[in-house]
């Protein structure tokens, strides 16, 4: 007899909708779109100021609208989304020997988490906070 | 006292003889408190109906055979207690693979890829029997035993969603295989299974969904190794460029 095997179609466009894993992988993966978005608010800002005090202002007036001010937050939460599922999966990537054994992978994750702390709290003194 | 519990059963069917495409079949079946999905489908086929096809071996997770999607979750059905479902259970071969018959899938694919990550050690120079053996310390094994575990169940192929949108993509268990064997002391064919492992279709299209580990029997981490040889691959790129290699 004949082999005849069938192959299930996988729809290209809601493939995962099917599994909780490839929703979460889904919204980890557009929190660029959201940190490209700020990025671009960001440089446009830097490209004000490069046009003297008057536009630099009209910039931040529009910053202080209440659109602005969701877009920010939001950007804020998915960034935040973005930076915990990224440092949550380090150890997976970048497991360290030590001795005779492997460093638990939370020491890896918690120092990522300091790291950030770090970096955060110097760029609030630079700014003035 | 009688303490089974009547679980439904709905188990896809596929009969390439008779059937243009899949459908469900249900039964309905008198299960022991302690039965896996697995001791419930042998006795579908020892006692409802012997054409329902399954693949199955050891029945304690160590041969590989009878992984199945329970439940719409990658499992191995001798591992999927019964005392953990509901009283309706879904049973459907692996996802991503092509359907041979009922719960049987086809695994030429796999099987061709695992053979080209060259899953063996490729020692640095061949030793005489006379020579001894290739000598390896505890810590040296503790690099890469995990990887070891992996039974080639194939869950981690039918929980990647890059494998079913690619079937190019080489996949989770062989390359972790191949990460394997470049880990091992004793080993020197890393150049070798780059070829295949840092190719397009190697560790470059996974984008870490992380499925494969998640759903490992064995605690494998098939997405770590992957993201371990990236590193590693692409630590190779920038020091070819600096010893004026391209």
């Amino acid at each position: 007899m004949s082999r005849k095997p069938y192959i299930r179609p996988i729809p290209k466009t809601s493939w995962y909708m099917r599994d909780g894993r490839y929703k979460r992988y889904m919204l980890r993966e557009v929190t660029c779109v959201f940190i490209g978005a700020y990025t671009g608010v960001l440089t446009m800002g830097l490209l004000r100021l490069s046009q003297g005090k008057e536009a630099y202002e009209a910039f931040l007036q529009a910053m202080n609208t209440p659109s602005a001010i969701v877009f920010h937050i939001l950007a804020l939460l998915f960034a935040v989304y973005h930076s915990t599922t990224w440092f949550n999966v380090t150890p997976q990537a970048m497991p360290i020997m030590k001795g005779d054994d492997f460093l638990p992978g939370k020491v890896i994750v918690t120092a990522h988490y300091a790291g950030w702390a770090v970096v955060s709290l110097f760029i609030l003194l630079v700014v003035g906070i | 006292m009688s303490t089974k519990r009547t679980i439904t059963f709905e188990v896809m069917r596929y009969r390439p003889e008779s059937d243009a495409e899949p459908s469900y079949q249900t039964y309905s079946v008198p299960c022991e408190q302690e039965w896996v999905v697995l001791d419930a489908l042998l006795y579908i086929k020892d006692n409802l109906d012997t054409t329902l096809s399954f693949r199955w071996s050891c029945h304690m997770a160590v041969c590989g055979s009878c992984g199945m999607i329970v439940n719409g979750e990658p499992m191995l059905s001798c591992k999927a207690f019964l005392r953990d479902y509901p009283d309706v259970i879904r049973v459907e071969p692996l996802t991503n693979f092509p359907i041979e018959r009922d719960l049987v899938i086809v695994m030429d694919d796999f099987i061709t890829k695992l053979a080209s990550i060259k899953p063996y050690i490729i020692p640095k120079e061949e030793r005489k029997v006379e020579q001894g053996e290739y000598l390896q310390t505890p810590v040296q094994l503790k690099k890469f035993k995990q990887y070891t575990l992996c039974i080639n169940c194939l869950l981690c192929y039918a929980a990647c969603p890059q494998y079913g949108l690619v079937p190019e993509f080489v996949g989770p268990a062989a390359l972790a295989l191949a990460h394997r064997y470049n880990l091992d002391s004793r080993d020197n064919g890393r150049s070798q299974r780059q070829e295949i492992a840092a190719s397009h279709d190697g560790v470059w299209e996974c984008s870490f969904v992380g499925a494969c580990s998640e759903v490992c029997p064995k605690h494998v981490d098939p997405a770590g190794a992957i993201q371990q040889t990236k590193i590693a691959s692409t630590m190779d790129y920038f020091l070819g460029f600096l010893q004026g290699g391209s």
